[in-house]
């Protein structure tokens, strides 16, 4: 046994952070196999969507898409605003970030009640439930973890050295909306071109 | 020097800070990747018993033409359970187990990268094992095949729970492999001891690597397709129905997405366990350490363009089709690559026939038929011609029994002195290799034969006079002698648990860091988180070595201070040079909780009770985010 000198460098990104790359990885496969099982149903199928299905409406989506995007931006704000200790920025940016997450998702629900077709239907129906619900649902879990990083923040458990679970939430909900582009682009915009 | 006199060495602060609460409390709390480890092989080998007995059913079924041992519904029943446990209950869990254990051993650190992550992983798996397993106890077990094609599993052709079992099952065990993959990536990356740069990293390590990132992108399809399968059969939907325009061969596709890259999931740790056998037992390292990674890692990738070689007989468009068939015969390169690097070990090297080397190279013969075999039906009109015949369940035997679960064995009489600190009998070993061997062979050889001549597989009799009358007796035979073999194993264990030989640190001159530690190793690994200055740390000059410590706190973690503090240090993922300190949680009931919340949600879905679905909803995302409010500065 030698003894050796083993010097220290700079900290670099922390553990979770490649934890959560990891989880986003596998969590976007998942993602990349139904938006692949829906062109393999459609490449397959005479007619698209199936069973005189109109395609869907675009005006209405494209406004919350920008507003499901336009969430991702206040959690810049607030990864920036912890490390200098602003905790009541935080509280701020995580408030913004959630209403506007939570109006694309009151969105979503009520166009399902408007949509004329259930599930059951038929493939295309599944494929258009199936996805769009699978999203709706991380973009749930995501809300819940805004008010979790929230509650942390007002009790402060929150500060400059221990934002990871706002970091952590962060890339998350980045994923969740950066997910939404390959959905609206393959669900909304793709079923127009015949 | 014994684990007795061992223990009353160690620092009563280090012993104080790494302390469990004993019986029950602990046995639900523990964060230990060591008991978690030796849990999951105990598991796991819990499952390859009991679905080594349905086989043994079936084969006593198929020994005679016009057997009625079994009704064709049991029959269906204990081959469609057989494989649905072997490879998920079994195989998959049995490699993360040893991985658990020995990775943070092999890398020098106190615990993986998420302890409570890897407690959670071993409670889903245990979770998921027990909710399939009860379909048996309830006589409801699946019976629509382990690949569970549609249409035959949607609820218009399987009308009972039985197919719920299995879908349900298959999501639900597919999270403990998915979050247990993660933990493997980042402990590799982060964990190692100072000095052991990727170029140092043992073969083994590489090869849970390459299992964990092919875990990532596979699992999520297989994920997919049983729960588009139940979402079918649960909510009625429409997916994988094609009179309301889904699509059966979609089932095929997400399926095997996952299942091809599974073969090379379970076969990727078992060619590393030999990879860590076979040097230490020829006395030299292993030949072309570079090119065995590289082939690791390229079979990998490749893995993932070769799932359409199950679906040959689909009537796809045969260009497709000759790429994948391409795509499968490449394979055998960087396989070869690896074989040939075992050869040229031990060709260079000095052999001792001890028991783990004996099962490495049985694994060297059985997986050199069954790599032939596989070349065989990568080739479209063979595979048209043997495809679902007994010549395909000799070929994945021989994989998948033979070139993972004698690996699997050889790894058993390699690492559990170290685990239980005791030595397993050597001369039972032998006797257990042979039978095992000789059992395996005379098992699945006539299989290949049988296909040849014609027998399907998945029938559960046969008329006489086809000429498989001989055969299958022979079959049936070696079968109960490949069983007695494995029996005669599990003996050894617990007679080399109550009597073995008590194990010395390095039993086997090894040169890994599992080595360098006491056997079975304390809680906190290592009191000074060794400095690795070579490939073969145990072996070379200056391999091996501890930090000088001096006032820098991160520098200080290597040390006793670390151990003091329950803390292992974080490390530079290419060059391993120590950046941060990582607090190692303490017990916890947490994981426990996510995971039977989690099994709740399951079990709603299975019985359709929406309200016993809300209740694991609820449950779960409350211990969740408990689990979250406490993360890493809170421990610090």
């Amino acid at each position: 046994m030698t003894a050796v000198v083993v010097p220290a460098r700079r900290p670099g990104l922390p553990l979770g952070w490649w934890g959560m790359a990891a989880l986003i990885a596998t969590e976007a496969t998942i993602f990349a196999a139904l938006i692949g099982s829906y062109f393999f149903v459609r490449a397959t199928s005479p007619e698209w969507p199936q069973g005189g299905i109109e395609p869907p409406e675009l005006a209405r989506i494209w406004v919350f898409t920008f507003v499901l995007l336009a969430s991702s931006a206040p959690l810049f704000w607030a990864e920036a605003a912890v490390r200098r200790g602003r905790l009541g920025q935080v509280r701020a940016a995580l408030l913004v970030s959630f209403v506007l997450g939570a109006a694309f998702l009151t969105n979503q629900i009520l166009e399902y009640r408007e949509l004329g077709f259930g599930v059951r239907d038929n493939a295309y129906a599944s494929l258009f439930y199936g996805i769009t619900g699978l999203h709706g649902s991380h973009v749930a879990v995501g809300l819940l973890m805004n008010l979790v990083v929230h509650v942390k923040a007002r009790l402060g458990r929150v500060g400059p050295d221990r934002h990871l679970t706002l970091t952590l939430f962060a890339m998350y909900w980045h994923f969740v909306d950066v997910v939404w582009i390959f959905v609206f682009s393959s669900l909304y915009l793709s079923a127009h071109v015949r | 020097m014994t684990v007795a006199q061992e223990a009353e060495h160690h620092d009563p602060e280090v012993v104080e800070a790494w302390e469990e609460a004993p019986g029950v409390p602990g046995f639900f709390s523990t964060v230990d990747h060591k008991r978690i480890g030796v849990r999951y092989v105990v598991t796991a080998f819990m499952f390859f018993f009991l679905a080594g007995l349905m086989a043994l059913a079936m084969r006593q079924q198929l020994a005679r033409p016009d057997s009625n041992v079994l009704s064709p519904q049991t029959y269906n029943e204990l081959f469609t359970s057989h494989g649905t446990m072997m490879i998920f209950l079994f195989n998959t869990p049995v490699l993360a187990g040893f991985g658990n254990y020995f990775l943070p051993l092999m890398l020098g650190t106190r615990d993986m990268a998420f302890p409570r992550l890897n407690a959670f992983s071993y409670w889903i798996f245990v979770l998921a094992g027990i909710f399939m397993t009860s379909s048996l106890v309830i006589g409801k077990a699946p019976d629509g095949g382990w690949f569970a094609y549609t249409p035959l599993t949607e609820k218009a052709f399987s009308p009972g729970i039985n197919m719920d079992f299995w879908g349900l099952g298959v999501v639900f065990v597919g999270i403990s492999t998915s979050v247990g993959a993660v933990n493997f990536l980042v402990t590799a990356f982060k964990m190692r001891a100072p000095g052991m740069t990727l170029d140092r990293m043992p073969v083994f390590v590489w090869s849970i690597v390459g299992m964990a990132a092919m875990v990532l992108f596979a699992v999520p399809a297989v994920t997919l397709s049983a729960g588009l399968l139940e979402a079918d059969r649960i909510f009625g939907t429409a997916f994988f129905r094609p009179d309301h325009g889904g699509s059966s061969l979609l089932y095929q596709h997400l399926f095997w997405f996952w299942g091809h890259p599974e073969v090379y999931i379970l076969f990727l740790p078992a060619a590393g366990m030999v990879a860590a056998i076979i040097p230490t037992f020829s006395r030299r390292p292993i030949a072309g350490y570079l090119w065995v990674v590289s082939s690791l890692i390229a079979v990998a990738f490749i893995s993932f363009g070769v799932w359409v070689h199950h679906m040959f007989v689909t009537g796809m468009p045969v260009l497709a089709m000759s790429f994948f068939s391409a795509a499968t015969l490449v394979i055998a390169i960087p396989a070869g690559v690896q074989f040939f690097s075992f050869i040229a070990t031990m060709w260079k090297g000095v052999v001792r026939f001890a028991t783990p080397m004996l099962f490495a190279l049985g694994f060297l013969l059985i997986f050199l038929l069954g790599g032939i075999t596989g070349v065989m039906v990568a080739v479209m009109p063979f595979d048209w011609q043997v495809h679902d015949s007994y010549f395909v369940v000799a070929h994945f035997h021989y994989v998948l029994n033979g070139a993972v679960v004698f690996p699997i064995f050889g790894a058993l009489y390699y690492w559990v002195p170290k685990m239980t600190g005791r030595m397993l009998h050597e001369r039972l070993g032998k006797v257990s290799f042979w039978t095992m061997f000789i059992g395996f062979n005379g098992a699945f050889f006539p299989m290949h034969i049988l296909g040849l001549l014609g027998m399907p597989r998945r029938i559960y009799t046969y008329p006489s006079g086809l000429g498989w009358d001989g055969l299958n007796l022979i079959v049936t035979l070696a079968s109960f002698v490949f069983a007695l073999g494995t029996g005669l194993t599990l003996v050894n264990l617990i007679w080399s648990w109550k009597r073995g030989r008590a194990a010395p640190d390095n039993p086997w001159d090894g040169d890994t860091l599992e080595w360098s530690t006491t056997s079975p190793p304390p809680e906190w690994n290592f009191e000074a988180v060794p400095v690795v200055g070579s490939r073969h740390p145990l072996w070379d000059d200056g391999g091996l070595g501890y930090a000088v410590v001096d006032g820098d706190p991160v520098t200080a973690s290597l040390g006793r201070e670390g151990a003091k503090a329950r803390a292992t240090p974080v490390l530079t993922g290419v060059d391993a040079i120590p950046e941060a300190i990582m607090a190692i949680p303490h017990e916890s009931y947490l994981p426990f909780l996510v995971a039977l919340g989690i099994a709740v949600i399951f079990f709603g879905l299975l019985v359709k009770a929406a309200l016993v679905g809300i209740v694991g909803l609820v449950l779960g995302a409350f211990a969740i985010m408990r689990w979250a409010w406490f993360t890493e500065a809170d421990l610090r």
